[in-house]
């Protein structure tokens, strides 16, 4: 009795959680296109799998993302080898970019931008290739990115200095890179933190932090997201610079 | 109906793909450097397939309800058909996209508060704050910074200004705020930027862009298109720190009024 209880308030809860969509997208149709909403059948059967899918992904958080990512950190903080645990934070964020949609989306849309603009051959094979060594760049980018990230929590390094220095070369790269390539460049920081990176990305930072004695998981254990949507900005303004 | 439920087995298949190289490196460190038994590994195992099975539903019922219905909003909404409505045809200026920056502004707050990611980070965030940070506080306060970062980048799309002004700006303005900001939320901040964009918030708002751009005379939806995740990854730094600044200064009143 005491579960399904629980189960009607995390439905709830996600549904609460989509509303503002619902009504955004049903007055911009009803009131501002006047036009009816189409497949109506469809849209509630696709509205309830939202709802369902909401509450099954934070109750795996919760279950899973979470403690895995903290047990983690845990393990390898008290084994005490910072070589391994670099080594992880690099497989990590390599691994969880080069597959990532949104990215390889964005990759092709890219060789597309270069190749209209006369900097690669025109050619299937030469955009594949365009494209490829993209996704590599962003991915390799995204794994310093963690790397970095995590360097600094066993540190205690203030985060703004860093992102000073990310800003700054972003900026300067911004200077000198090909102009076709810099709307791309600043959306690729946006897309490689995925929904299953996100979560365990923090819960490593934040059991990072907290198990090393002197750092505070609030003040400390946040920022590797932040990282890894600064270095692809710089890493593929370098690449448009290079090929 | 049977449609939707072969799409969602590939919808879970293709999530099952991108979860595997997390799963192997999680995994592969675990065994053969940590040679440490996971603790809780039914638990952890079953939280696993909630997330896969989750994600997989999540992503077929946006495709099958909401993105359709939001891309064919996106592309109506900046016809010049509509913005001329019954007026002689001329030249648009900025001001009559009235409706393209208000569609602009509610789906991105809207979206926002619907991703994945973003509760993910404001689950732990209240629980590593001790509930100081509250999730609905941040979620809005993020929200709202997708919602203006998203209305100024349609802006930048219809006036066709250059993306990097608006985001150095950004920049300068971030590091300005960071020196007056609470500590401890800085890179919590920096943080919410990455989270903004993900599987509900980029589709939707890519459609925009590029409907406008392919619509807006002298746009070219290759160049022009771009840069709206930029807007929605940098606006909502901005917001959190604003939200941080604020509590912090109400904080600071009342305990003034408490002990004058």
């Amino acid at each position: 009795m005491k579960s399904l209880k629980a189960i009607w308030s995390a439905l709830f809860d996600s549904l609460r959680d989509l509303l503002p969509i619902i009504v955004v997208i049903g007055f911009f149709q009803l009131a501002v296109l006047q036009q009816p909403i189409p497949n109506f059948g469809e849209i509630a059967i696709g509205i309830v799998f939202v709802v369902i899918g909401l509450t099954l992904f934070v109750q795996g958080l919760n279950m899973g993302l979470f403690p895995i990512g903290e047990t983690m950190a845990y393990s390898f903080a008290s084994k005490g080898s910072l070589f391994w645990l670099l080594c992880f934070a690099f497989a990590l964020g390599f691994g969880t970019t080069i597959a990532e949609p949104a990215l390889i989306a964005v990759a092709d849309e890219a060789a597309l931008v270069a190749a209209n603009g006369g900097m690669i051959e025109n050619s299937k094979q030469s955009m594949a290739s365009y494209a490829n060594g993209l996704r590599v760049t962003v991915a390799m980018s995204v794994g310093f990115a963690i790397v970095l990230g995590v360097f600094r929590i066993i540190k205690g390094w203030p985060i703004q200095y860093l992102i000073v220095v990310g800003y700054s070369g972003v900026v300067i790269m911004t200077i000198f890179a090909p102009k076709e390539i810099i709307g791309i460049a600043y959306d690729s920081g946006g897309v490689t933190t995925s929904t299953i990176t996100v979560p365990l990305v923090t819960a490593l930072g934040v059991g990072l932090a907290s198990s090393i004695k002197g750092r505070n998981p609030m003040v400390d254990g946040f920022g590797l997201i932040a990282f890894a949507s600064l270095t692809p900005m710089i890493f593929v303004m370098g690449y448009g610079m290079v090929v | 109906m049977l449609h939707i439920l072969t799409d969602l087995f590939f919808v879970i298949v293709a999530t099952i793909w991108d979860v595997l190289p997390i799963a192997l490196i999680i995994f592969g460190f675990q065994l053969f450097i940590l040679r440490k038994p996971i603790p809780n590994l039914k638990r952890i195992l079953t939280g696993f397939v909630l997330v896969l099975l989750g994600l997989g539903f999540f992503l077929e019922g946006l495709q099958a309800a909401l993105f359709p219905l939001g891309k064919l909003m996106a592309q109506q909404l900046t016809d010049p058909v509509f913005i001329l409505g019954d007026d002689a045809p001329h030249v648009l200026q900025w001001w009559e996209y009235q409706w393209v920056y208000l569609f602009a502004f509610a789906i991105g707050f809207s979206t926002t508060i619907a991703e994945p990611s973003l509760l993910a980070v404001a689950i732990k965030a209240n629980q590593v704050s001790a509930g100081s940070i509250g999730v609905w506080g941040l979620r809005i306060a993020v929200a709202i910074g997708v919602a203006i970062g998203i209305a100024l980048g349609v802006y930048r799309i219809v006036t066709g200004t250059p993306l990097y002004w608006y985001i150095i700006t950004g920049y300068v303005f971030v590091l300005i705020q960071t020196m007056f900001a609470p500590r401890m939320i800085i890179a919590l901040a920096y943080d919410s930027g990455g989270v903004t964009t993900s599987t509900v918030t980029v589709p939707l708002v890519a459609a925009l862009g590029l409907g406008l751009a392919s619509t807006v005379p002298g746009r070219n939806p290759l160049l022009d298109g771009f840069g709206l995740i930029a807007f929605a990854s940098l606006f909502p730094i901005m917001s959190v720190l604003a939200y941080a600044q604020l509590s912090e200064w109400q904080t600071r009143r009342s305990t003034k009024a408490r002990n004058p």
